[in-house]
């Protein structure tokens, strides 16, 4: 039994969760989302546990069917999603009747964005993931991105779980209520991604990594799921340092400097392993804004401490648990009733309260 | 055992390397095997995963179960205990032997001819050399399943194709410069090619058995003839034999 059919598939849309792990040591990449922190966001919104597979939409979004009720929420990117026409906004979870159609435009304010549906999506789970590896044909919808005319099964949400996520109308999140850094970013200004020095830094002159760290990087064309390849200040190697070291481990956001001195940031398909030396890794809390951006691009690369780096994730880590916690208080929210005459006929209002960030009212006309 | 220079890095804010001194042994990928074992007959929690390669031990972890500093505590404490045992080879269990059989030449190896004629040898030679001995599982990456094998003997080393093959079906045995590798799923690539196993290196169908090797193992290809692949392919090596 399907419960959502692919009109068109967009430009690349994979079925991704957090990702493969355990098996690096066999030369299997981890993939899993590219933008973890709206792919998290989206499950959140959505009302599910933090791993669910959801769909990843890359520059110009899917169109799709909803066969059957769904309760979807997107996060990340503003894909100009439309419900039946109507739009909605970004950062947000949606009741989709039957027949329903949902319809996107391309990114704005980022590059991807998160579909999570109420229960998860289904799913080939290969080696405990869900998550496409295109390279491998592993996992996800056929080990490929969707193309027109697939049709998506859902996972049933677990037991004991309501039907609806509580406080639905409530789920969502305005941009002055995301952390600063994952506000979708004004185009006009450089990206700003922190940095964990490390690995083979010793294989850079003094004058190289001071260049890295001043000057701004462009993404390349040649960017993808694997790893952004960027154009900038040429990356000196130390006195002696040429050439490449014998592959060792590769992590999320390691930064490889070939021999032409361009940095190439590793992404959420990256190899395991790597021979090219690495100065360093963009910290966890930055891969989304990394992920978010796209060719023709500006970033800029900051130092910071390992300190500095986990502090981060624990922010992030809390802004999780706050959200959680408000959309709980939201469940029960204050309803008041209303009987309205139209002509001959006689409406019921009700009018629900929330007490929730941004915009405290949501209607619904029974 | 001597005392071991090894050195600790950061790999982004997630991961440590191990790394040990930047070459090629037989000894180091022991020391790293026996590293590997014992960190991982730890219960550690918040250690997501360990990826052993030629000189360096990866460990990837979560930040915010486990802090960097305990982390590097439990393994400077295997280090140490590396550092007292006496001799690492022993204590170690020999990696497992795997035998893989190839159809050495013709269509399963299509450079074998040319790459011996190179050697001025015949090809009887070149498959007599590299079926002759033992190969040493270093480590895997680049495609999932793919070994690197250290031990070839250095008359058969040939360098790439100039001009690589747009794919090369998965279990081509091939050669590049001084390494011998099998190509786990069909892929391009610039290896010459001197036979095909009808094993497969990486196979998500095979759950709990998903990849034929592992690091440390120890590998052996034997010749068998054309009219074996499919019935290996369908069987099975281990009941052929």
């Amino acid at each position: 039994m399907y419960s959502i059919t692919v009109l068109q598939p967009g430009m690349y849309t994979t079925i991704q969760d957090g990702g493969r792990f355990g098996y690096q040591r066999f030369g299997v990449p981890v993939a899993g989302a590219m933008d973890p922190f709206a792919y998290r966001l989206s499950n959140l919104l959505a009302g599910n546990p933090p791993g669910a597979a959801a769909l990843e939409l890359t520059a110009t979004g899917p169109t799709l069917r909803f066969e059957q009720n769904v309760v979807f929420a997107l996060a990340g990117a503003d894909f100009s999603a439309k419900l039946d026409g109507i739009s909605l906004r970004p950062n947000s979870a949606h009741f989709a009747p039957a027949g329903s159609v949902l319809s996107m435009g391309g990114a704005v304010g980022g590059f991807r964005s998160y579909l999570a549906v109420y229960g998860g999506l289904d799913g080939q789970q290969v080696m405990g993931s869900r998550s496409t590896y295109v390279k491998a044909g592993l996992g996800g919808y056929q080990g490929r991105p969707l193309q027109k005319g697939d049709r998506l099964c859902l996972l049933s949400p677990s037991q004991g779980m309501p039907t609806m996520p509580a406080g639905l109308p409530a789920r969502y999140l305005l941009q002055e209520n995301l952390p600063e850094c994952y506000r979708n970013p004004s185009t006009a200004r450089e990206a700003v991604v922190r940095v964990l020095l490390g690995a083979q830094q010793e294989y850079f002159s003094k004058q190289g990594l001071d260049r890295f760290f001043q000057e701004s990087y462009t993404v390349t064309g040649e960017s993808d799921r694997m790893g952004y390849r960027l154009q900038g200040p040429r990356v000196d190697r130390a006195i002696g340092m040429e050439g490449n070291i014998l592959s060792d481990g590769v992590a999320f956001g390691s930064i490889q400097i070939p021999d032409n001195g361009q940095p190439i940031v590793m992404m959420a398909d990256r190899q395991t392993t790597g021979g090219y030396p690495k100065l360093g890794a963009v910290i966890t809390a930055d891969l989304p804004v990394m992920a978010q951006l796209r060719a023709g691009e500006k970033l800029r690369f900051l130092p910071v401490t390992l300190e500095q780096a986990h502090k981060a994730l624990r922010e992030q880590q809390a802004f999780f648990h706050s959200l959680e916690e408000t959309f709980c208080a939201a469940s029960e929210p204050q309803k008041r009733e209303f009987k309205i005459l139209l002509g001959a006929e006689e409406y019921t209002v009700e009018v629900f309260s929330y007490p929730q960030t941004g915009e405290k009212k949501g209607a619904s006309i029974g | 055992m001597e005392a071991m220079q090894t050195r600790l890095v950061f790999c982004g804010d997630s991961a440590v390397t191990l790394q040990f001194p930047q070459q090629i042994s037989q000894e180091i990928n022991r020391q790293i095997r026996w590293f590997c074992r014992e960190l991982e007959s730890r219960p550690v929690p918040g250690i997501v995963e360990l990826v052993p390669t030629y000189c360096a031990v990866t460990v990837h972890y979560n930040p915010m179960v486990l802090s960097c500093e305990a982390l590097q505590g439990y393994m400077k404490e295997i280090l140490s205990e590396i550092e007292l045992q006496k001799d690492c080879a022993a204590a170690l269990p020999q990696g497992r032997l795997v035998e893989i059989p190839v159809v050495y030449g013709g269509e399963y190896g299509p450079d074998l001819e040319q790459l011996a004629a190179s050697h001025h040898m015949t090809a009887e030679e070149v498959i007599r050399l590299h079926a002759g001995r033992e190969y040493l599982v270093y480590m895997l990456g680049f495609t999932p399943g793919f070994p690197y094998l250290g031990g070839m003997d250095s008359r058969i080393a040939t360098p790439r194709l100039k001009v690589p093959r747009t794919r090369i079906p998965a279990g081509s045995v091939g050669i590049a410069g001084e390494q011998t590798g099998i190509y786990p799923m069909d892929s391009p690539g610039g290896w010459q090619l001197i036979g095909r196993t009808p094993l497969l290196l990486f196979d998500p169908n095979r759950p709990g058995e998903e990849f034929l090797l592992q690091a440390g193992d120890r590998l052996r290809f034997c010749p068998v003839e054309p009219r074996q692949f499919e019935t290996i392919r369908q069987q099975g090596w281990r009941k052929i034999k």
